[in-house]
């Protein structure tokens, strides 16, 4: 009985420990960004259509330039679709190349 | 002979009347007939500021044309497009393979929905009914919040 006792006096203080880390680990995670989610992904688009500038276009900032996925959340296959459908309503100036 | 989609997006100089955006169209059905092609649908955008300017032009009349036809049409016609000098640009893309890409993704996520539930032996109508009361539920907080 004495010996269960200890033990089991131990086990808490060991998962004691654990919270305690565990609380430390949750205070290091607030430091960063919450977590971005890739819009395609959320809305289940699997065509980027390239005339759809509404979509497009918010993934095109002031400069012109491809949003990228760093930003955006954007995940990878979905990147690649967005980079193909920009370049094409880039061609019928429907996007900028470029603008100042 | 392989019969593909396209789809056939063209941009008409903002000076051309509306009887000239008419012939336009009739020459390019002309050649998609005369090689046996098909238009399925006409979609006249009408006019809309061009993002860069082309030509000098500052606006252009949008056409876009969905053809189902062989490579050769298009290569014809993409010919065609190029010496016409009242279309001051256009774009042929394939669309068929994207939409096969996209049904099999809606179908593999229905499989995916479907294995989801079994596992968890809900049956479809239930997952229906459960999603229902919970949004209910989230319904009579907002409410509470409110009040």
């Amino acid at each position: 009985m004495p010996q269960g006792n200890s033990r089991s006096g131990g086990r808490g203080g060991r998962s004691r420990g654990g919270e305690r880390s565990g609380a430390g680990g949750g205070q290091r995670r607030s430091l960063f960004r919450r977590r971005k989610v890739c819009k395609f992904c959320t809305d289940k688009i699997d065509v980027i259509d390239y005339k759809d500038v509404k979509l497009i276009g918010a993934f095109v900032p002031e400069r012109g330039k491809v949003l990228p996925r760093r930003i955006s959340g954007t995940c990878a296959r979905h990147q690649r679709l967005l980079q193909t459908a920009i370049k094409r309503a880039r061609q019928v100036a429907l996007l900028p190349y470029a603008s100042e | 002979m392989s019969e593909r989609q396209y789809e056939l997006l063209y941009i008409l100089s903002p000076d051309a009347t509306d009887q000239q955006v008419n012939e336009a169209h009739e020459e390019i059905q002309g050649i998609v007939t005369r090689l046996e092609g098909r238009i399925d649908k006409t979609d006249n955008w009408g006019r809309r500021k061009l993002a860069y300017e082309i030509k000098r032009h500052k606006d252009g009349i949008y056409v876009l044309e969905t053809i189902t036809g062989t490579g050769e049409l298009m290569k014809e016609l993409d010919r065609r497009l190029k010496v016409t000098d009242l279309i001051i640009r256009h774009l042929v893309v394939r669309i068929d393979e994207r939409q096969k890409i996209a049904e099999r993704m809606q179908a593999e996520r229905q499989a995916e929905a479907e294995k989801r539930r079994e596992r968890r032996g809900v049956s479809a109508e239930d997952e229906a009914r459960i999603r229902r009361d919970r949004d209910e539920d989230e319904d009579s907080d907002q409410d509470e919040a409110e009040a």
